[in-house]
């Protein structure tokens, strides 16, 4: 069972961009709306791709260092790592077919 | 999905094509009609006040946070036996007596159709919007405005959403200029009240921005003062835009009658010209745009697909047995 970790400024480098699994993450605040309803689809995401991808969420609130290292101005935001590089940027609200389009690009 | 699944389509008795107030209503009342009923919803639940911080013109509801608005309603809807599906629409066509609704997540058959697809916010159409899209230009304060505090922005529109958003973004910015192509607001009396008083809300008239600059993120606008024709370029770090909206009616096209703008054309009973498609809320023709009047056309238009239902399947059926054994 996979299951979103969350991550912060501190531990971004080595969970994140050291990570040997292609990594998404979900930039989310607990005020913002449509972070609610991107939050379960990435649950259901991170049970179908258990040991294929890594996925993390960052609260932007907490974290600020990372957001405005990625330019993250608004949210939902989720990024696409591999290797440490950004491969995949999803701005706003996604659907689930989409965002699946963008794991398995990552992964081929 | 396996083949077999994907070919054969489900059955249901009223199919509503979008999970907004209107579509949330709807699905209420034709669930306790006792009729298998299927929401689709593309995105977020709610709509656009899924999006809204505070709804507050809700009547017996004092003030409510938006997205909590509709969660209560999603809830209230499949209490009562109510589905929902997140998936977009692609077609809509006729098969016999009822409708094809071709989705990402297959096939839906269905008696009746309450089209409340709603719309979407329009964009300014000016270089530099798209690219810095999530980087400074944004159609969503409550989502976006808390990255921008003690910073500069823009509100574009003098409408309902843009006092409202931009009343919101007050918490956090520093100063907001208010650009807006005309002298006067549309916006509602209580709003542009609160907007005139608020000490950090400036406002630009007879103003079009012409270009939104930015090397990553947003930088500056170019504005153009439609008067004088004079232009001048103002520092600012976030463009929020509520210039209006078009109905979410592409799958529509050819289908129903519409308006110039792509407004479905319905009667009292939110009945479009063709039997058994029914259009609601804010992809109507003169929908009030407001969530209890989207909820009322929502309600209007479930009570007419249960009629409807009634008439050309339950009746017809019982009328058919007598008439058979006749001959």
């Amino acid at each position: 069972m996979g299951k979103p970790v969350d991550v912060n400024d501190t531990e971004w480098d080595s969970e994140v961009l050291k990570s040997e699994l292609p990594v998404l993450v979900d930039f989310w605040a607990p005020w913002c709306g449509p972070c609610r309803m991107v939050s379960p689809i990435v649950e259901e995401l991170a049970d179908e791709y258990s040991g294929k991808v890594a996925f993390y969420k960052l609260n932007t609130d907490d974290n600020v260092e990372t957001a405005s290292k990625y330019g993250i101005r608004s949210i939902p935001t989720l990024l696409v790592f591999k290797g440490g590089e950004i491969v995949d940027q999803l701005i706003g609200f996604r659907p689930k077919t989409e965002l699946k389009r963008s794991l398995e690009k990552a992964l081929s | 999905m396996t083949a077999a699944e994907n070919k054969a389509a489900r059955e249901y008795d009223v199919v509503i094509i979008g999970g907004g107030p209107a579509g949330l209503a709807a699905g209420l009342y034709a669930a306790r009609g006792r009729h298998k009923t299927l929401l689709l919803e593309k995105g977020v639940v709610g709509g656009q006040i899924s999006l809204t911080e505070l709804v507050e013109n809700y009547p017996g509801v004092p003030t409510v946070n938006g997205f909590d608005l509709a969660q209560t309603m999603l809830k209230q809807s499949e209490s009562y036996g109510m589905e929902t599906e997140y998936t977009a629409v692609s077609s809509l066509a006729r098969v016999g007596e009822k409708w094809l609704v071709k989705t990402e997540a297959g096939d839906f058959l269905a008696k009746a159709v309450i089209v409340t697809s709603g719309a979407e916010y329009d964009r300014l159409g000016v270089p530099g919007e798209e690219r810095l899209t999530g980087k400074g230009v944004s159609y969503c304060a409550t989502c976006d405005a808390a990255f921008f505090k003690g910073q500069d922005v823009a509100v574009v529109g003098g409408g309902d959403a843009a006092m409202d958003e931009g009343l919101f973004t007050s918490r956090y910015v520093d100063k907001i200029s208010v650009i807006h192509r005309r002298d006067e607001l549309r916006a509602s009396a209580i709003l542009q009240e609160r907007a005139f008083a608020n000490p950090k809300m400036g406002f630009i008239w007879n103003t079009v921005v012409e270009e939104i600059v930015g090397d990553g993120q947003v930088s500056s606008v170019k504005v153009r003062d439609v008067v004088t024709g004079q232009r001048r370029e103002l520092p600012l770090s976030a463009v929020f835009i509520f210039i209006g909206q078009h109905p979410n009616s592409d799958f529509l096209k050819g289908l129903v009658k519409m308006d110039n703008g792509g407004h479905a054309i319905v009667n009292e009973w939110m009945e479009t010209d063709q039997p058994g498609i029914f259009a609601a809320g804010d992809v109507r023709q003169n929908s009030a745009r407001q969530v209890a009047s989207s909820v009322g056309d929502g309600v209007t238009a479930a009570i007419a697909a249960d009629h409807y239902i009634t008439n050309k399947f339950t009746h017809a059926a019982d009328a058919a047995v007598p008439a058979a054994a006749e001959r």
